[in-house]
């Protein structure tokens, strides 16, 4: 056999790479197939895969709570702290509380741009419909709670035009408008500026709006008052 | 002509008896990776038939062209473009062309033997 050429050794040094790198790849590939996940879908699955895991992981501390709550409630022990700690959540929940937390601010006021001939002024306003869509747009990116010029959003607002400024509440309320909305910060402030979403319509019309992101955001409770006239509790078992 | 069939064929060897696979998520690079060396194996043939191989280009060809398409596929990957097509298109259309000229070299090779 002919002496083998310089050449031919570094070649052949490439080659056990190549060697190598093609086994990994054809048993990553079977593997692949094995699983029959078209590689194109693979990250769809692992993002999903690790929403799951984290919703799972907040249920299980849930379960642990509610175990903890029943033994509490069989044992007959301090079964008042766990009504008094079940009334603070609901009264959270009902917006009835002052709350604080990571959040954003949003201001939003009247466009400064004078209206052209043949536009209308109102075009340049910021209306009930605007806010809404701002505060539609936050609780849906997760907001916990949310008020507008110290207006709590709770179960029975509304937002609404009334003349030259809007009634949140029924309470009127004038530009310009400061929402606070409590929630992971990032999230919110994303899901305000999604592309051609409600703060670049805004921007477009020369609407002044704002985001600041602050690490604590104080919301205030609800301070209108607390009355049903037309509506009564069912009990759970006379449910239709 | 057999040192690089040898160092191949080793290669598959080693990979076979050692339980080497790939995190899914690497598979594009590695892929690219592959490309790149075959790439570089058929173009330091071509050289070395030419008799214009040098060590240290073909060294360096193989871990600079490796490393700019895995930084392509990288960037492409950031991007949301298949950067990563057109390393391949490169690195296909050299391949090709390397194996045209060493087959012609084989050729001419062969024929003036045989013509002998």
């Amino acid at each position: 056999m002919k002496r083998a050429r310089e050449f031919e050794l570094y070649v052949a040094g490439v080659c056990v790479i190549l060697g190598i790198l093609l086994v990994g790849q054809v048993r990553t590939q079977e593997y692949i197939g094995e699983s029959q996940i078209p590689s194109r879908r693979l990250e769809d699955l692992s993002d999903m895969l690790r929403r799951s895991d984290a919703e799972r992981m907040i249920l299980e501390k849930e379960v642990e709570v509610l175990r903890e709550q029943v033994s509490k409630v069989v044992e007959g022990e301090k079964a008042a702290e766990t009504i008094r700690a079940e009334l603070v959540k609901a009264r959270m929940f009902a917006g009835i509380s002052t709350v604080e937390g990571p959040g954003v601010i949003v201001t939003l006021n009247d466009s400064k741009r004078q209206a052209g001939p043949g536009e209308s002024v109102e075009l340049f306003l910021v209306h009930d419909n605007d806010i809404l869509q701002v505060v539609n747009e936050l609780f849906a990116a997760g907001a916990e709670a949310v008020s507008i010029n110290g207006q709590r959003m709770v179960a029975t607002s509304e937002v609404r035009c009334s003349g030259p400024v809007i009634s949140v509440n029924n309470v009127r309320i004038a530009p310009p408008y400061e929402i606070h909305a409590i929630g992971n910060p990032d999230a919110l402030d994303s899901a305000l500026h999604m592309r051609d979403g409600i703060l670049d319509t805004l921007r477009a019309w020369g609407i002044e709006a704002k985001v600041q992101k602050l690490p604590v955001v104080q919301v205030p409770g609800y301070k209108g008052g607390l009355y049903f006239q037309y509506a009564k509790p069912v009990s759970e078992g006379a449910q239709k | 002509m057999m040192l690089p069939i040898i160092g191949l064929v080793a290669g598959i060897i080693i990979a076979l008896f050692t339980p080497l696979r790939f995190p899914i998520d690497y598979s594009q690079y590695i892929a690219i990776g592959i490309l790149a060396a075959l790439d570089c194996v058929f173009g330091g043939i071509r050289a070395g038939l030419q008799g214009t191989f040098d060590s240290t280009v073909f060294i360096s060809g193989f871990l600079l062209n490796t490393a700019l398409a895995t930084a392509l596929t990288m960037v492409g990957d950031k991007l949301g473009v298949d950067l990563v097509l057109g390393a391949t298109v490169a690195f296909s259309i050299r391949i090709f062309t390397n194996v045209g000229i060493i087959r012609r070299h084989i050729l001419d090779k062969w024929f003036k033997k045989s013509l002998k």
